[in-house]
């Protein structure tokens, strides 16, 4: 029997310059996902065609979709390459479709797959997503936390920083300033927390000048794609009510 | 601490720290040196928000004794060290146990959503080695959690202005900066020997940058990737260790590698099932029957071998994790149990702690960030399947030798800059690149801990470092600094220059021979006539990786991943020396080192007084040391500081703690250590 092999469509290219698409033809092994056939791809690096080329480039760093690192752009729709999987009961492609992969259009292209986002890192300064504490020198315990708050804080700080939400919203580009709805929902989990709520107005100040909250048209694609189920929409209604709130009574809750 | 040097050397450069990684360990030494007033530049592969600390699973280990089963400090001490087969030097242990639960309140201010009981107090869980509740835990992502929240206060440093003795702000210098996706390329030693500095790569560019620090640290994580496929992060080559090793910096206990027993086998990385799955109730199982062909969930009770829970009563599927591997791979390689005819795994299940909605839900509460892992990566449910899994490499307990110092109470002394140095004056080594912690065994879920106290401890030795210390690398000549970045471009160009017939290999295909090796000679059971063979094979692949093709010959200016690698592989090759060369001679058996030809008799400690099966502290109660030679790695053995808990057998079989519990008062009073104890013979 001949091997069982899946299609990868490549879209290539340094930095601004011009991009090409590159074929490969890898063999399928149990539990592949796309990772493990870029792996392949770095070992054999010839396309479809019998053309020698050079190893793609790739962003990875855990395999286990907690880093965030490898998120592309696969048949269209913004995810980590390491839990796509290629066959089984989640596979994008179990009779060997052709797959076809790219870089986030969001972001600087580095190279072929590599995006730079230190964008998203930059919205994480802008709004001060820290709680502020005295010193990491020992003070004794930390403030009493519920535990159906501890889950809902726990819930939204699960995002990694990925790209998937602003990849896919058609408010974030890089004609406008908008943070994007991942900094929204961590702005809601810092205003949560026991000593992070010392700082909330701050906070909320920071995402209702130029590219904050206001820049978003409620599309709602974010949540749809967030790997993290992490509820964006609910977070932009929350800090939407927190910052009208702040607009009109603001001098009056100091 | 003493009185604060200058932020600025004598010509009027801003004085700043070199930190290589930005994992927990390299976090937290950045806030300490922050705290000290002290600039800091972050260099990291990856932005470190990214950094494989956030595989951690499972939790940290603290003796809070918020459950009130009287766990102390001195306890999780003494389980540490016990844990670790005696090989840890035992005041840093020590002073770790001792630091724990302020560790774990301070991450608790910083933000991290631990699990709470119903109190709102921290909850905790259990992990393997223990009988204790000793892992505060956030869901299944606690190092995520917690690399996290280190990372929120290293961003806020981002933020804040350098600011002289008198308080007056210099303008455009930060506290931190970071330099993400560099790759530590070389050390910069100035004549006497001191580091002054480090070149790195801006992958983005492929160019090289100079970097002069009053203080360099190395807090650059493990080095899985020599195995090829493991628990950890892809961007774990140790090739940052490496690069130290080969200017001179001994590497320590290598051959100290542990196999975790619980982790999903793929084609491009072994995803692990944190112990905290064993810690809420998880059991290891294998049909009773070797031939059996129904699904798991379909063998009733009385048909299934729960093989750890029948030679390990006490502490059951929580035995640690060097005895929890070896007992998986005896029981499927050597005794012929699997799960189903030809497929080489164990059960791990948890389906009997999901029979109803409320308790799956409370499970998913606690457990649901790994269990979600199987499910997206292995394709079924844990909650109605018990999981297949089968061991894998995770973690290195040897790394860069550092030293230590102690206070009068044989903790550590901090603030001292002999605490976490290496041999080359200027760098120091925290997390899992060094060594210092674990001994020939890690416990689960002291590792975070470990990294944590690592920076506690290290950044402070770097400011009394910087204070000491001969003048500033900021009023150097340029040439010591230009002259290294010359020879690093050279080298690297080089590297773009193999192409063409006589270059017919390829790194990442040595790679994988290079892993498919040492995952068959050099981890659960180890032979002398194997490992003789590896070094002969690791031998053959230096000579062969110098005829590797650089597969990419894009020049300086844009990324190049491929020529990158070639670096890293040899990066590798080096450590994979080290360690194969460590374990053939260590002619013992010691926590994860282990020679079946040294294990008679199968049951512990019977034939062994001294200690577990085949240990031989006569001989063998010694950290060994490599240093680099152009000829190959030279070892030389240094004594264990072993003031605090006298050696015995490690034995699993029943509750020994109880009778520890008695002694350790006992050990750490009365003995008195002078703070050269551990140096050098
Ligand atoms: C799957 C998994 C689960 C685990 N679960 C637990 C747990 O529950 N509890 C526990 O205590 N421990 C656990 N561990 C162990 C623990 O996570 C690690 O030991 C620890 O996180 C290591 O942290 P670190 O700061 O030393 O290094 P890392 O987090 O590995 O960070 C290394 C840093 O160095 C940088 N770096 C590396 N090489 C270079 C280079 N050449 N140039 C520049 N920068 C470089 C990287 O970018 C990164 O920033 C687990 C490990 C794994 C693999
Ligand atoms: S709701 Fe729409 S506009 Fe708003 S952040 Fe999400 S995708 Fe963007
Ligand atoms: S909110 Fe979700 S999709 Fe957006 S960056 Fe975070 S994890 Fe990724």
């Amino acid at each position: 029997m001949a091997e069982k092999t899946v299609t990868l469509r490549i879209k290539r290219g340094v930095a601004d310059e011009a991009s090409t698409w590159e074929e490969f033809s890898v063999a399928l092994q149990p539990n592949a996902n796309v990772i493990s056939c870029l792996m392949d791809i770095r070992k054999n690096p010839v396309t479809k065609d019998g053309k020698t080329t050079t190893p793609v480039a790739w962003d990875a760093a855990c395999l286990e979709e907690v880093c965030g690192s490898c998120t592309v752009v696969i048949n269209g729709r913004a995810r980590q390459a390491c839990s796509t999987m290629i066959a089984g009961p989640h596979g994008i492609a179990p009779n060997g479709e052709t797959i076809t992969v790219e870089p986030m259009s969001k972001f600087p292209r580095v190279r072929d797959l590599v995006v730079d986002r230190s964008r998203m890192f930059d919205a994480l300064k802008r709004i001060r997503g820290w709680v502020q504490i005295d010193g990491s020198h020992e003070l004794g315990a930390g403030p009493r936390v519920s535990a159906s708050d501890q889950e809902i804080m726990y819930t939204l700080s699960r995002c990694m920083t990925c790209g998937c939400c602003v990849e896919s919203c058609p408010n974030y580009n890089d004609h406008s300033p908008f943070i994007g709805p991942f900094a929204i929902s961590l702005v809601r989990m810092y205003n949560m927390h026991p000593s992070g709520k010392m700082q909330a107005g701050e906070r909320l100040d920071s995402i209702m000048s130029d590219g904050g909250i206001a820049d978003c048209g409620k599309a709602q694609n974010c949540v749809k794609v967030c790997p993290k189920e992490i509820p964006l929409i609910e977070s932009i209604a929350v800090m939407g009510r927190e910052t009208l709130k702040r607009a009109l009574f603001g001098w009056l809750l100091k | 601490m003493a009185a604060k040097v200058s932020v600025k050397s004598k010509n009027g450069s801003v004085r700043r720290a070199i930190v290589v990684g930005g994992g927990l360990g390299g976090l937290m030494t950045v806030i300490k040196l922050c705290e000290a007033g002290i600039p800091v530049d972050i260099i990291s592969l990856v932005p470190v928000k990214r950094s494989h600390s956030v595989c951690a699973q499972g939790g940290i280990n603290a003796s809070v004794n918020l459950k009130g089963e009287g766990d102390s400090p001195a306890i999780h001490m003494e389980e540490t060290i016990l844990g670790g087969d005696f090989l840890a030097n035992q005041p840093p242990v020590k002073g770790m146990a001792e630091a724990a639960p302020g560790i774990v309140y301070m991450l608790d201010r910083m933000g991290v959503p631990f699990n709470r009981t119903p109190e709102g107090n921290l909850d905790f869980r259990r992990f393997g080695g223990t009988l204790f509740h000793r892992t505060a835990f956030s869901g299944a992502t606690t190092g995520q959690q917690l690399m996290y929240a280190l990372d929120e206060q290293v961003r806020r440093y981002e933020t804040l202005d350098v600011q002289d003795e008198r308080g007056v702000t210099i303008p455009g210098e930060k506290m931190v900066r970071k330099f993400e996706f560099f790759d530590l390329a070389d050390l910069i030693m100035d004549d006497n020997g001191v580091v002054r500095g480090v070149i790195a790569q801006d992958l983005k560019t492929s160019k090289m940058h100079v970097f002069r620090g009053d203080a360099v640290c190395l807090a650059t994580g493990g080095a899985g990737m020599v195995f090829g496929r493991s628990t950890n992060s892809v961007i774990n080559t140790g090739s940052a260790s490496a690069v130290a090793y080969r200017r001179g910096a001994m590497f320590a206990n290598a051959e100290f590698i542990q196999v975790h027993p619980t982790a999903i086998p793929g084609p491009d990385k072994l995803r692990l099932i944190s112990e905290s799955v064993r810690g809420e109730g998880g059991r290891v199982w294998v049909p009773r029957d070797r031939k059996d062909k129904r699904a798991g969930r379909d063998i009733p009770e009385k048909e299934r071998y729960y093989f750890l829970e029948e030679r390990y009563p006490a502490y059951k599927n929580l035995v640690p994790r060097d005895i929890a591997s070896r007992e998986i791979f005896r029981t499927v390689v050597h005794e012929g149990y699997q799960c189903l005819p030809g497929v080489r795994s164990v059960y791990l299940d948890v389906s009997h702690l999901a029979s109803t909605e409320s308790s799956k839900h409370a499970l998913k509460n606690k457990l649901g960030g790994v269990l979600e892992i199987y499910e997206k990566f292995a394709g079924e449910d844990p909650y109605t399947n018990p999981m297949q899994i089968f061991p894998a490499v995770h973690y290195s307990m040897g790394g860069l030798w550092v030293d230590f110092e102690t206070d009068s109470h044989n903790s550590l002394k901090i603030g001292a800059s002999r605490n976490a140095s290496t041999n080359l004056p200027g760098l120091f080594a925290t997390g899992e690149a060094d060594y210092q912690y674990h001994g020939a065994n890690r416990l689960g879920a002291n590792s975070l801990l470990s990294c944590i106290y690592g920076g506690m401890v290290t950044g402070p030795s770097m400011a009394t470092w910087r204070e000491e210390t001969n003048g500033s690398a900021f009023d150097l000549s340029s040439d010591l600094f230009d002259k290294a970045e010359k020879r690093a471009t050279e080298e690297y160009t080089a590297l773009l220059a193999r192409t063409g017939s006589e270059y017919s290999e390829n790194a990442f295909k040595i790679h994988d021979e290079l892993a498919e090796d040492m995952l068959l000679k050099c981890t659960v059971e180890r032979k002398n006539d194997e490992l003789t063979g590896l070094v002969q094979k690791i031998d053959e692949l230096k000579v062969r990786l110098k005829k590797a093709a650089v597969l990419d010959t894009t020049p300086t200016g844009k990324m190049n991943q491929p020529a990158v690698f070639l670096r890293h592989m040899r990066g590798m090759l080096d450590l994979a020396e080290v360690i194969a060369k460590g374990a053939l001679a260590r002619d013992e058996n010691r926590g994860a080192h282990y020679k079946p030809v040294f294990d008679s008799d199968r049951d512990e400690a019977k034939d062994h007084p001294e200690g577990g099966k085949g240990r031989d502290d006569k001989n063998w109660l010694k950290t060994t040391r490599a240093t680099f030679t152009e000829d190959g790695a030279k070892f030389d053995y240094e004594p264990v500081d072993i003031s605090l808990v006298v050696p015995r057998a490690r034995v699993y079989k029943q509750k020994s703690m109880a009778a520890a519990v008695g002694s350790i008062g006992a050990t750490t009073e009365t003995t008195e250590k002078k703070d050269d104890a551990h140096a050098p013979a």
